[in-house]
């Protein structure tokens, strides 16, 4: 078992590189670079910009150099800790991606939070009581819930929040606030910004966290051994816990891998609507505007992300599953 | 007389369906159960049975409720109201007292024993939480309760089981877990669904033997739901049949067996195969189903190799290896190698049918992999009467699709076999589209054809096989198979997976092709009764060898080897006067190569291969020492 965890590890690394490449490649794709782009809309506003001037700053941001030289820069800068230097802030990206992680970490952790604590009673509830009309009623709102787009339910959750309760519009916190240390003040105004994401953003994920958990219970509960409980005598919300739901659990555990980069990166559009100063907005921002160090280095700390997810969630699910951890991947 | 410990009395059960209404699965039955005795609930699945012990376990499914009747149990033995009297169907089904009952004085075993204990809990949690559920005793207590109980059903090291999980034993083992955990409270009663239909023969004959001896260990009532008579008639002191929900028969098990009242049971009785039937006999299936002959399949008579008199298959020293991944460092460290099959040689000759028996696991569906070409041996060779014999492992890719065209396989998950998005039409004229034969107009005209021949009314051509039972499922099966007008057929359990009042119909229709269109079955089963109702020659088959093989008179009158004498031991007869002989079983060690005496093993100079102890009768043996067997 050992052994296998020592592997896995090990083949993280050349995971990584294949997708560094692609990355660097794919950003690489778009004709032009960050100067382009930029000459391009200075041009627009009607201005003008001097050759030697753009070829003085590309030879310094090392744009001229040929791909490959690019790459194994930006590689070895990131492997002693040095991800590059932002275009668009003037800043190295470490600085700019720091003030916007942890509020990102905030926003998505209490997404997560409220996701579970709502969708798992109403999953059991919906399971155990199939067909009855709570089951039907819980199921509408789900599907409500799913259908309703993201950015709509946002503008209509601000403008309520703002007409009853006078909450300023846009961002996690009061603009007084900002770029203030941390206070009483502060924090209470950032928990009176926060439940507007929270409830959008947790919406459609209880839906459809709500609709798989049924279905997953429901296939176990029909499973014999649940029966085998019941004819141990075992009271049913016992049974309940101790079986059928303990087995539904693992297709969530599974997703843990998904989760993490989505704590970073998640609801982009949500961020964008609501103007909240997380990583989501930024990261399309750096896209759009060729900010390639910006956006390569967060591309691939989500990557990173995603695969110590996956390498947590099998760890986990060895831990809880012993068909997992015994077997090993080998059928009888 | 003994004490009634439980009495049914005009049970109805009825099951609220939103797609048909209201069905009622249990229709007023009655009968009681002598404290102490062993009673058997028999009919074909359908009937009820297993509703009315699920209805007696106040654990019926959530649509199912009892509407009528009264279920009263007399609990002489419990520790608390000694005497009392229970009317089970007035409880609530989950109420403190039901609750009380259910796993401490009435427990059940199930068929499955895959599916019956949770794979992500220990064996040992499963069972110290029945104890720790009906007794008030402390942990480790319970713990060594279980612990005795593991070692009373025979677990080889009772302590190590405790921490086991249900995947790591073995369906005999798993069974014996599931019967200490349903008698680790000792209770009154043990209802027993089916318990060892899931099980291989010898297997089966053990886990029998342990809940009688549990049984007389014990002084406990035992309820046994069974579809085999066979089983009914080694285990059970009083019969019930049941048939649709009503009781058409009841009583003493002599008496049942030999005077049968009701045409059902009578029928039943003639439906089974059992071992022993004279040759020419023939099952009588409880629905007949016609089926016609002629024409398309009939026409094309060069069915058989005539220029030579060999055999039309012949199987040489066929080995195959199945190398397990182990998760090693990299991916590549140790590699198990289990051997499936061993220098397995045999022949199987024109308009034969050649059984082969053998338990899970022993090789028997790989060896019929390998003669369809979908897996290739690691040595060894197969011949194929073609005019000339031509071997099959150096066929070019052109010639393997010829060679298709004469082997056909009939498998055995009637409903995994058949493509659920085409019609019964797509599926059965299908062989006929791949190898491009006939137009459109043809293949109407043989698949309607191919359909009467199975006995399907060829008016189900548009339908898909979901609107099929299982026996219609597996004549289309039968008859896809049939469509490439094969020499060879290669059965693989075909007719395990169907009801017992299907099994004749099948049986019988095979044979009947066989008859008329002059076919060669590979006939392959674990089930003995079956391989001899169907088989001139029979070739048993344990852990991956070929031990004997020998005309079907000449093996049941005559075993020679070890395993085949246990085999043939541990199946139950439907003669209450044959009881099983469980010491022929040699406690479970009869499927172990290692385990048989000499000459039947290696000494090590010497390997065992065939002998022939006379009359083409071979059996595995050291050749030295093979003298001795000849009689």
């Amino acid at each position: 078992m050992l052994a296998y965890f020592v592997r896995r590890i090990l083949v993280m690394i050349p995971t990584l590189l294949v997708i560094s490449v692609l990355i660097f490649a794919i950003i690489q794709l778009p004709e032009g670079d960050y100067l382009t782009s930029q000459i391009a809309e200075l041009e627009a506003m009607g201005e003008t910009v001097a050759k030697e001037q753009i070829e003085f700053l590309r030879k310094q941001y090392g744009l001229d150099q040929p791909f490959v030289v690019q790459y194994f820069h930006w590689l070895g800068g990131m492997l002693r800790g040095d991800f590059g230097y932002s275009f668009e802030y003037k800043l190295p990206v470490s600085q700019v991606v720091g003030d916007r992680l942890f509020l990102s970490f905030l926003l998505s952790f209490s997404t997560i939070i409220f996701t579970w604590l709502i969708a798992f009673p109403i999953g059991v509830y919906s399971a155990t009581h199939q067909y009855s009309w709570a089951d039907h009623g819980l199921t509408f709102l789900g599907f409500l819930g799913l259908a309703t787009p993201n950015f709509l339910l946002a503008l209509v959750l601000l403008y309520f929040a703002n007409v009853t309760f006078g909450t300023s519009i846009g961002g996690l916190m009061d603009p007084v606030y900002l770029n203030q240390p941390m206070s009483w003040g502060k924090f209470l105004s950032v928990l009176e910004h926060l439940w507007i994401p929270v409830l959008v953003i947790g919406t459609s994920h209880t839906a459809g966290m709500i609709r798989r958990l049924r279905a997953n219970l429901l296939d176990e509960l029909q499973k014999q051994y649940v029966v085998t409980g019941r004819a141990k005598g075992l009271p049913p919300f016992r049974l309940l816990m101790k079986y059928p739901l303990r087995m539904s659990l693992n297709p969530f555990i599974a997703d843990i891998g998904n989760l993490l980069p989505q704590v970073v990166s998640g609801a982009a559009i949500v961020a964008i609507v609501l103007s909240l100063p997380t990583t989501g907005p930024m990261l399309l921002a750096a896209l759009r505007s060729q900010d390639m160090y910006l956006a390569g280095s967060f591309l691939m700390f989500l990557s990173l992300l995603t695969v110590i997810g996956m390498f947590l969630s099998d760890l986990a699910l060895a831990a809880l599953d012993p068909r997992i951890r015994l077997h090993g991947g080998i059928r009888r | 007389m003994a004490q009634p410990l439980l009495q049914v009395r005009d049970l109805k059960v009825e099951f609220v369906l939103h797609d048909q209404g209201v069905v009622r699965a249990v229709d007023g039955v009655s009968f009681s159960i002598r404290e102490g005795s062993t009673a058997a609930l028999v009919g074909e699945s359908g009937s009820g049975k297993s509703v009315i012990a699920q209805a007696i376990m106040s654990i019926l499914p959530k649509p199912g409720r009892i509407t009528a009747g009264q279920i009263l149990f007399y609990d002489h033995g419990a520790d608390a109201g000694a005497g009392a009297m229970v009317d089970i169907a007035a409880l609530g089904a989950n109420s403190a007292q039901m609750r009380s009952i259910r796993g401490a004085r009435i427990s059940m075993i199930f068929q499955e024993p895959m599916t019956s204990l949770s794979p992500l809990h220990t064996i040992g949690n499963q069972i110290t939480e029945t104890v720790l559920l009906h007794r008030n005793v402390a942990k480790q207590e319970a713990r060594a309760l279980a612990q005795e109980m593991l070692a009373k059903v025979g677990f080889p090291d009772p302590r190590r089981a405790l921490d086991t999980y249900s995947f790591e034993l073995s369906g005999g083992l798993r069974q014996r877990a599931m019967i200490a955990m349903a008698l680790v409270c000792r209770p009154a009663m043990l209802i027993a669904d089916e318990p060892t239909t899931a099980l291989d023969v010898t297997v089966q004959a053990q886990i029998l033997k342990l809940i009688k001896d549990l049984q007389h260990e014990f002084g406990m009532t035992v309820l046994l739901i069974t579809h085999d008579l066979g089983v009914v008639a080694n285990m059970a002191e009083d019969v019930v049949v049941v048939y649709h929900g009503k009781v058409m028969e009841r009583g003493g098990l002599v008496d049942i067996y030999s005077k049968p009242q009701h045409p059902y049971l009578k029928a039943l009785m003639k439906a089974v195969p059992r071992v022993g039937m004279t040759s020419g006999e023939r099952l009588t299936p409880i629905r007949e189903v016609e089926h016609t002959t002629g024409g398309y399949l009939t026409q094309c008579s060069a069915r058989l190799p005539t220029t030579n008199s060999g055999a039309l298959l012949q199987v040489s020293h066929i080995s195959k290896c199945f190398r397990i991944r182990k998760g090693g460092f990299l991916g590549h460290a140790t590699t198990p190698v289990v051997q499936a099959l061993e220098d397995v040689s045999f022949d199987i000759k024109p308009g034969e049918c050649l059984g082969l028996v053998g338990e899970s696991g022993c090789g028997k569906t790989t060896l019929s992999k390998i003669i369809m070409r979908a897996i290739d041996p690691d040595s060894g060779d197969i011949f194929y009467n073609d005019g000339e014999m031509r071997s099959l492992l150096s066929l070019s890719d052109a010639e393997l699709i010829n060679f298709r065209r004469k082997v056909q396989f009939i498998f055995q998950d009637p409903f995994g076999s058949l493509n659920p998005r085409m019609t019964v039409y797509d599926i059965v004229s299908e062989p006929l589209v791949i190898h491009k034969i006939g137009n459109g107009e043809d293949h109407m005209q043989i698949v309607q054809e191919l359909l009467r021949h199975v006995g399907l009314d060829p008016r189900f051509l548009q339908r898909y096989p979901h609107s099929f039972s299982g026996g219609q499922r597996q004549r289309i099966g039968i008859a896809r198979a049939l469509a490439l007008n094969p020499q060879l057929l290669i059965c693989d359990e075909p007719v395990s997976a169907l009801d017992v009042s299907v099994q004749a119909q099948i049986l019988n229709l095979l044979k009947d092709l066989q008859a008329e269109l002059g076919l060669t079955f590979l006939f392959i089963s674990h089930n003995l009764a079956v391989v001899d109702y169907m088989a001139d020659r029979i070739a048993v088959m344990c852990a991956g060898q070929l031990v004997e093989i020998a005309s079907r008179e000449v093996l049941f009158r005559d075993p020679v080897h070890p395993y085949t004498k246990a085999l043939l031991a541990a199946v139950p007869r439907t003669d209450p006067r044959q009881k099983l002989d469980l010491r022929a079983l040699m406690e479970g060690r009869v499927s172990d190569p290692a385990a048989w005496p000499q000459p039947f093993t290696s000494n090590g100079t010497e390997t065992p291969q065939f002998v022939d102890v006379g009359g083409g009768h071979l059996v595995r043996a050291q050749p030295s020492l093979a003298a001795e067997l000849r009689t």
